[in-house]
């Protein structure tokens, strides 16, 4: 029973993870720009199709492939900060739906290039470690990746936040564009270095987790609503709200699942950000609201 | 004002639509009648969603609303042998009380929150036909509806399987629809709806409940929205909870979006023109697939260089043929 528990636990933790790296992202997005991304579980999909294309198709290394989806997703989010949320700046509304516009046209080329079929990804590794012995919890070494991939970004990102010149103007332009601005700040550089971090760790998340989940061309649709139940739990512009919502979300998710089914669970989590909207609109880490 | 239109050019114009409309279905192929059908519906959700967003509030519930109309009326006739006609009232009164029943955690809500709020209720209510096999069928949701019963009195026979007298039928019933939320919009009630979305705190300082009409809105565009739904289950005779997902709403919320949500003509506009390069081009050459990414393009478009809507062309359109003496048309246009 407590191998059972212990389980789970990891499962969450693995879930967890890969929710984060996709929910922090979203968040850093509409910190910057006041934009809701829907675009951003394609963006997760696209990461999970440069896997397709660069490990399993041509056969390079994984990892040099999980690089390209990073590389990739976070230089399309340049390309849409630039064409598509620049000119709808100051219009949350208009923001919202170029990124609904832009979300079919990312699914539509997926179809386009790969098929509607999932796809086959060989597993780069088949290694387990076993926790309490032959039969009690395994840990696939493929989730230790995006368990550790996720804990090694977010720090990275911490200190870029906190550290770094570019990270404080970042942080200056989400609480105050205009002041920010007469600092000398260009918003129009900060949203693209924004934007850049945001797409990436989504699309680093879809190319972790392509091996381990079902890679078609609609595989965002679960992701964005799953993201979503995090910011609004987590507090809409809050990272450390993101993270920690990441984790509460998982775990009810995981364990609803193990213990009833899959459909109760997502239920019960959209549930959960109904609650959230009701009685505590800002989430549990929000404190104003952008919007 | 110097050589004003007559007054009776819109009815003219009204009376030139409908033998139009009623004289499509003799141009048209079987499949192409069929899609008329589907089009005649959709007129009727598009048309609605629009009554919902006059007060401000940009659902994302709302094909799943119609759902419900659809849900409620196949299972009132098919298990509780109800008449069809009457079930498909009683489907769109089952919509308008689930509406109501969500407007309460709803419409605490204003703005994103709402868009997000109402997104997760209705997704919730989705997952629960999803769910439970019984009654709602589970993930192949419901098939064998009965019919809309065919009428045969001595030598009047009409049989609604027949695609052209369906569409008459839901032309019949659209239009009475969209006549009764025109009227709505035109009533004090109406310019209330107006006044909520545009002047919120003003409405509210003047004593105007506010959330009584925001829930009104709902409610009533929920009606319709779950008779379009009605129709649709009667004429399909299956439905499932995939016809009634996150895409169809985008689908909904194109057409309004392109078409423009000032003047009742603006969404039907945007379901007509949409509809008819979908079928005109996307089907006739082979592109079926492609859908969204037209849909895609357009949305983007049209968000960026008429965000207006293709209403706006309407009254420009209408100056060229009268040489720029014309009034402007349309539904009064708040100023922000």
């Amino acid at each position: 029973m407590y191998e059972f528990l212990f389980q789970t636990v990891l499962n969450a933790l693995y879930a967890a993870s890969y929710m984060a790296l996709v929910a922090v992202g979203l968040v850093l997005i509409f910190g910057v720009m006041g934009i809701i991304n829907f675009a951003h579980g394609e963006l997760y999909m696209l990461g999970a199709y440069a896997v397709v294309g660069v490990y399993a198709d041509w056969e390079y290394p994984y990892f040099l492939a999980v690089a390209v989806g990073l590389v990739f997703t976070g230089l399309v989010g340049i390309g849409m900060e630039r064409g598509l949320f620049r000119p709808m700046r100051d219009n949350p509304l208009g923001g919202l739906v170029v990124s609904i516009g832009f979300l079919l046209i990312l699914q539509a080329l997926a179809v386009l290039g790969f098929g509607v079929r999932m796809e086959f990804i060989p597993p780069p590794t088949q290694a387990v470690i076993e926790v309490f012995g032959s039969d009690g919890a395994v840990l696939p070494l493929q989730r230790l990746y995006v368990i550790l991939a996720t804990i090694l970004l977010l720090a990275a990102l911490w200190w870029f936040l906190r550290r770094t010149r570019f990270g404080w103007a970042l942080r200056a332009c989400a609480q105050d564009p205009e002041a920010a601005a007469l600092q000398g700040i260009s918003i129009n550089q900060t949203a693209r270095i924004a934007m850049f971090i945001g797409a990436a760790l989504a699309g680093v998340a879809g190319a972790l987790t392509a091996p381990l989940v079902r890679t078609y061309p609609y595989m965002g649709h679960s992701v964005i609503v799953t993201a979503f139940i995090i910011i609004i739990v987590g507090g809409v512009g809050s990272l450390e709200g993101a993270v920690v919502a990441a984790v509460l979300y998982a775990f009810v998710h995981t364990f609803v699942t193990t213990f009833y089914d899959g459909v109760i669970a997502d239920i019960v989590g959209l549930l959960l950000m109904l609650l959230v909207l009701i009685v505590r609109p800002t989430g549990l880490f929000g404190t104003k609201e952008r919007a | 004002m110097p050589e004003a239109r007559p007054t009776w050019w819109p009815a003219l114009g009204l009376v030139l639509l409908y033998a139009g409309l009623v004289l499509l279905p003799y141009v048209l192929s079987y499949s192409q009648k069929e899609i008329a059908v589907f089009l005649v519906i959709n007129v009727l959700l598009v048309v609605s969603y629009r009554l919902l967003t006059l007060t401000g509030e940009w659902s994302l519930a709302h094909v799943v609303i119609m759902g419900v109309g659809a849900y409620g009326s196949a299972l009132l006739s098919k298990r509780l042998g109800v008449p069809v006609p009457l079930s498909m009232l009683l489907g769109a009164g089952t919509a308008a009380l689930v509406a109501y029943i969500l407007s309460f955690p709803l419409l605490r809500m204003k703005g994103f929150y709402f868009l997000i709020g109402s997104f997760a209720a209705g997704e919730i209510v989705r997952l629960l036909w999803k769910r439970f096999r019984e009654p709602f069928g589970g993930p192949k949701g419901l098939k064998l509806i009965p019919e809309f019963p065919e009428i045969d009195i001595g030598p009047l026979y009409v049989d609604f399987f027949e695609p052209q007298n369906y569409y008459y039928f839901c032309l019949i019933v659209v239009s009475l629809s969209i006549w009764v939320m025109y009227r709505l919009e035109r009533s004090p009630i109406g310019l209330t709806f107006h006044a909520v979305h545009w002047q919120d705190k003003l409405a509210e300082a003047v004593g105007v409940d506010t959330r009584k009409y925001r829930t009104l809105a709902f409610v009533v565009a929920s009606f319709f929205a779950g008779l379009s739904g009605a129709l649709l289950a009667h004429y399909v005779g299956t439905i499932n909870p995939n016809r009634f997902n996150v895409e169809e709403m985008v689908f909904v919320l194109t057409w309004a979006i392109v078409g423009g949500t000032a003047t009742v003509y603006g969404p039907i506009l945007g379901a007509v023109v949409l509809t008819a390069i979908n079928e005109v081009i996307l089907r006739e050459l082979g592109f079926e697939q492609m859908r969204p990414l037209l849909y895609g393009a357009i949305l983007i478009a049209s968000v960026m260089f008429l965000p207006q809507g293709l209403e706006s062309l309407v009254p420009k359109i209408s100056r060229l043929f009268t040489g720029g003496k014309a009034a402007k048309g349309g539904a009064a246009e708040p100023a922000d």
